[in-house]
């Protein structure tokens, strides 16, 4: 374990722009958690008189058309964004690994039904997918976790299918299995750790795509609805006005999705070089 | 053919190659020399890891960006090739002299037919025509008695087999009629009946144009059969040089002995092979001693840590050695 | 060749049973009565229980994917209710101008990607090797359609070089006469000059929008498979035989590194098609993405499943050629099948 945390130390210092996303994930936390107390005005109360303000000592980032403060928004919108996009990731990797680890151990019908399922997912375009699956299902916040999640899911029973069945080959499998121990004990006390540190790097890397896609959905309307602050919907909102230059109403929510997929982008590349230095490229 | 009176065609005088690595610098060889006369066969034989190939490298103009030359000339028809700059030195490798590789399926483009490649190198240097060019690869390719070479000219690496392969090198290799060739492990890695067909191969092509041949090899044995001389390579030194006969009846340096009691003879059993004892030096170290065998050798005595010398033992034998046998 | 070719149109084949499946599930999985659905909020009861029995709704499952397929095949896609057209006939007629902006975007993505990856790799740490990798960390992280706006600030509102994001052509020109439905390739073979960069410097900012983030994976897998193929065996060969740079680095190398950016195309597609969405949303680019979002916003659902399933064909086919265009470029596909 001490050798883990050298290791990473050296990689956080060698490339200080991981030791950077890192202090940027702790800020973003910080804003998830504290939002509401953190905020300077109340970003629900509009006062129109005040609408479509640039920026200025009262309002750092100006107002927008309902005269509401955009970086109290822009907070409070950070818990949303982020928590949509963690339970989306959140259920892809349990199910999507829970359904790769099957397929990958058990082999046989199960592969064969579980790689119809990740195959039919990925012969969509990914995002219109989520279109037509909250289309389908209803124009909620929870249905946005659904359909994120389930094109997320192939990416992770695909890598952990193939993790699997490297390691099926491995000694130690056989070994357990000659001690008497129970297929489902050798699936979960053996080969799960054994895959788990791949697939926590894939979830930071894919966690920036996620976020992506939930602000690409919330931004053609679909999920959440005025007068809910979330990034992608405060953009949508901000685009009419970018052609008559009130350019703030759209660029700093658009910064603050920038900077948080950024920050998990460059997160996720430095887990990788400690966790898997060779896959890099 | 006595050295004496001709000029050798290739002279590596006091080269040294270093690398730079991520756990250090890497001194890979260290003020060798040796020469090599038109139309003999010289082989250079050591361990893996000995700084064989990158000797070859070197003379070709071919190391890769972290490999630094820190001393020494290459003179090739009396032009140091290390002061040539990279436009000149394109003109002449491949033309004047021309090197082969180990793993002969890897070492060509995977998705170009052969002819092609063989065409590549003839436009380049022969200034022939695209269709001259390939017309002539088919020649070349009968040369190195490739069967039905038409047919195999639009063959992929792929398709054919190892020790075809190895022909296509040598085609490439030999189709300007270069004055030396470089042959770096050609044989390792492929069938023994087809390593001797390639070896014969090579030496009737050098006798036929009149070409001098580098042989570079772990192999022993390989080399007795082949070469007119050895070197003997150890540790980024070479530590001795001498004809065939002379080297293998009576070799001088206490490594050559042990390297010929470790190599395998045909009537010999297993039991009777003795091993090398210890490893090589670790040649990041900076405190490497002048002789990098003494650690290794049984004949080690104080006053063998002194700078290295060479013993010119006679008109063509040299070796590198406080003590030797 | 031709044997690996028909292998793999028919593995395109359950692809394309899963995705008629999926698009038969969605609609049926509305949430309470998809007669309604269909039949706009506006219908009476009369008219829901007509569409409820016209789309065979009160029929057991297994038979209305039956009777699904079949109007499928007769290309019936169903009616758009905001405009009481065909759906399908609607997808065709804007499908070239969503075509024309998509394969510009790959066009520029790759006309830019390419030669930065090739020059990255070819010269290591100069400031074209750290300008590609600050390019394919920093692409990935832009969303399209804040880059479309952010583009038509400056462009448009500040510099004032590109003209209003109104659609595709100014109206001030008319269209060129169809044969492609490609404005670009249309006005070209006519003549028409004028029309023609008209066309362009609308298409130029979306289309931009959409090369910035596929720029990202195809610059990083360019400069990725460069480098390894200048430290291949095969290129020491060529180096050792004298062959010059440009047949090295353009024939040795770059043939051989094309092929994983190839196989990533797959990928990028999928991205493109997607954000394609995105930007038709921005830039009012009237193609079948904004054909979709107006038919959501309005809850018209056929001509979103009907835009569904159009792009998972597109996809799908589009996925095909790719494979062609791999097994044309590697000879040796097909031999280990």
């Amino acid at each position: 374990m001490t050798e883990l945390f050298s290791h990473a130390r050296y990689v956080l210092t060698q490339n200080p722009l991981s030791g950077f996303a890192f202090v940027l994930f702790v800020l973003l936390l910080v804003l998830a958690v504290f939002g509401p107390a953190l905020a300077p005005h109340d970003p629900f109360a509009g006062n129109t008189g005040q609408a479509l303000q640039p920026p200025s000592a009262l309002h750092w980032l100006g107002t927008d058309q309902l005269g509401r403060d955009i970086l109290s928004r822009i907070i409070i919108a950070a818990r949303l964004d982020l928590a949509i996009a963690a339970a989306s990731v959140a259920l892809a990797f349990v199910v999507g690994t829970a359904m790769g680890l099957a397929a990958g151990y058990l082999g046989g019908w199960t592969d064969r039904v579980v790689g119809r399922i990740t195959d039919t997912i990925m012969a969509f375009p990914l995002f219109v997918l989520a279109m037509g699956i909250v289309a389908a299902l209803g124009n909620t916040i929870i249905n946005i976790v659904y359909a994120t999640a389930i094109i997320g899911l192939p990416l992770y029973a695909r890598l952990a299918r193939a993790e699997t069945i490297v390691r099926c080959g491995a000694g130690y499998v056989e070994a357990a299995r000659l001690c008497g121990n129970s297929e489902l004990r050798i699936l979960l006390g053996h080969i799960l750790p054994n895959i788990m540190p791949l697939m926590v790097v894939q979830t930071s890397l894919t966690f920036g795509y996620t976020i992506l896609n939930v602000a690409g959905l919330s931004f053609i309307g679909l999920g959440v609805r005025p007068p809910t602050a979330e990034w992608g919907i405060m953009v949508a909102d901000g685009a009419s006005f970018i052609i008559s230059g009130e350019w703030w109403v759209a660029l700093f929510p658009g910064l603050a999705l920038m900077v948080a997929v950024f920050c998990f982008n460059l997160l996720g590349d430095g887990l990788r070089d400690i966790i898997d230095p060779r896959s890099r490229t | 053919m006595k050295p004496d009176e001709v000029v050798p065609l290739l002279t590596v005088e006091d080269l040294s190659v270093e690398f730079r690595t991520r756990s250090g610098t890497v001194h890979a060889v260290d003020r060798i020399g040796f020469d090599i006369y038109p139309g003999e066969t010289l082989a250079v034989v050591g361990e893996s890891g000995s700084g064989k190939s990158v000797t070859s490298y070197a003379i070709m103009g071919i190391l890769d960006n972290a490999a630094r030359v820190t001393s020494g000339r290459v003179l090739f028809r009396g032009t140091d090739l290390l002061k040539e700059d990279e436009v000149r030195m394109r003109e002449i490798r491949g033309r004047e002299f021309a090197m082969i590789f180990q793993n002969p399926r890897t070492a060509l483009n995977p998705i170009r037919p052969v002819g092609k490649q063989i065409a590549d190198v003839l436009s380049r240097h022969a200034g022939l025509s695209a269709s001259e060019a390939y017309r002539r690869a088919i020649e070349v390719l009968a040369q190195v008695k490739i069967p039905d070479p038409e047919r195999r000219a639009r063959a992929y690496p792929f398709e054919l087999s190892g020790g075809m392969c190895q022909r296509v090198m040598i085609a490439m290799a030999l189709s300007c009629r270069p004055a030396l060739l470089i042959a770096d492990e050609p044989t390792t890695g492929l069938d023994a009946t087809i390593q001797a067909v390639i070896m014969d191969l090579i030496g009737e092509i050098a006798q036929a144009q009149g070409m001098a041949t580098l042989l570079i090899t772990h192999d022993l044995a390989l080399a007795s059969e082949q070469a007119d001389r050895i070197a003997v390579m150890h540790a980024g030194h070479i530590v001795e040089i001498a004809p065939t006969k002379d080297l293998l009846t009576a070799p001088r340096h206490p490594y050559t002995r042990s390297l010929i009691a470790a190599t395998p003879a045909p009537a010999a059993s297993l039991s009777e092979l003795a091993a090398i004892p210890g490893a090589l030096p670790d040649l990041r170290r900076d405190d490497l001693p002048p002789c990098r065998y003494s650690e290794r050798c049984p004949r080690h005595e104080a006053d063998c840590d002194g700078p290295l010398p060479l013993e010119r033992l006679s008109a063509r034998h040299t070796v590198a050695c406080w003590h030797p046998l | 060749m031709g044997r690996v070719l028909l292998n793999r149109l028919a593995t395109t084949i359950p692809s394309v049973v899963g995705v008629v499946i999926v698009t038969f599930l969605l609609t049926r999985a509305l949430p309470g009565d998809p007669a309604i659905y269909f039949a706009g909020p506006e219908a009476s009861p009369q008219s829901i229980a007509e569409v409820r029995q016209q789309l065979g709704l009160d029929r057991s499952w297994p038979e209305q994917f039956v009777r699904y397929v079949a109007s499928l095949m007769r290309g019936d896609l169903g009616i758009s209710l905001t405009t009481g057209q065909p759906v399908l006939s609607e997808i065709l007629l804007r499908l070239p101008a969503s075509a024309e902006l998509t394969f510009l975007g790959l066009f520029i993505a790759a006309a830019i990607a390419l030669p930065l990856g090739v020059i990255a790799a070819v010269r290591p740490n100069s400031w074209i090797d750290h300008l590609c990798r600050v390019v394919s960390t920093a692409g990935v992280s832009l969303p399209t359609f804040f880059t479309g706006l952010l583009l038509i600030y400056v462009f448009y509102y500040v510099l004032g070089w590109s003209p209003a994001p109104l659609g595709r052509l100014d109206i001030l020109y008319s269209p060129p006469p169809m044969r492609t439905g490609f404005y670009i390739i249309d006005s070209l073979l006519v003549g028409q000059i004028s029309v023609f960069f008209a066309t362009l410097s609308q298409l130029l900012l979306p289309a931009l929008s959409l090369a910035v983030f596929s720029l990202a994976p195809l610059a990083r897998i360019t400069r990725a498979s460069m480098l390894t193929a200048l430290s291949s065996e095969f290129v020491r060969t060529a180096r050792a035989s004298g062959l010059s740079r440009w047949q090295i680095v353009a024939v040795y190398a770059f043939r051989n590194a094309i092929l994983p950016v190839v196989t990533i195309l797959g990928m990028v597609f999928s991205f493109l098609l997607g954000a394609n969405v995105l930007v038709e949303k921005v830039f009012a680019w009237p193609g079948i993405g904004s054909y979709a979002i107006d038919a959501l916003v309005a809850s018209d659902y056929a001509p979103v499943q009907g835009f569904v399933l159009t792009m998972a064909l597109l996809y799908i086919t589009l996925n095909f050629l790719i494979d062609v265009l791999y097994s044309l470029l590697d000879p040796r596909v097909g031999i280990s099948a």
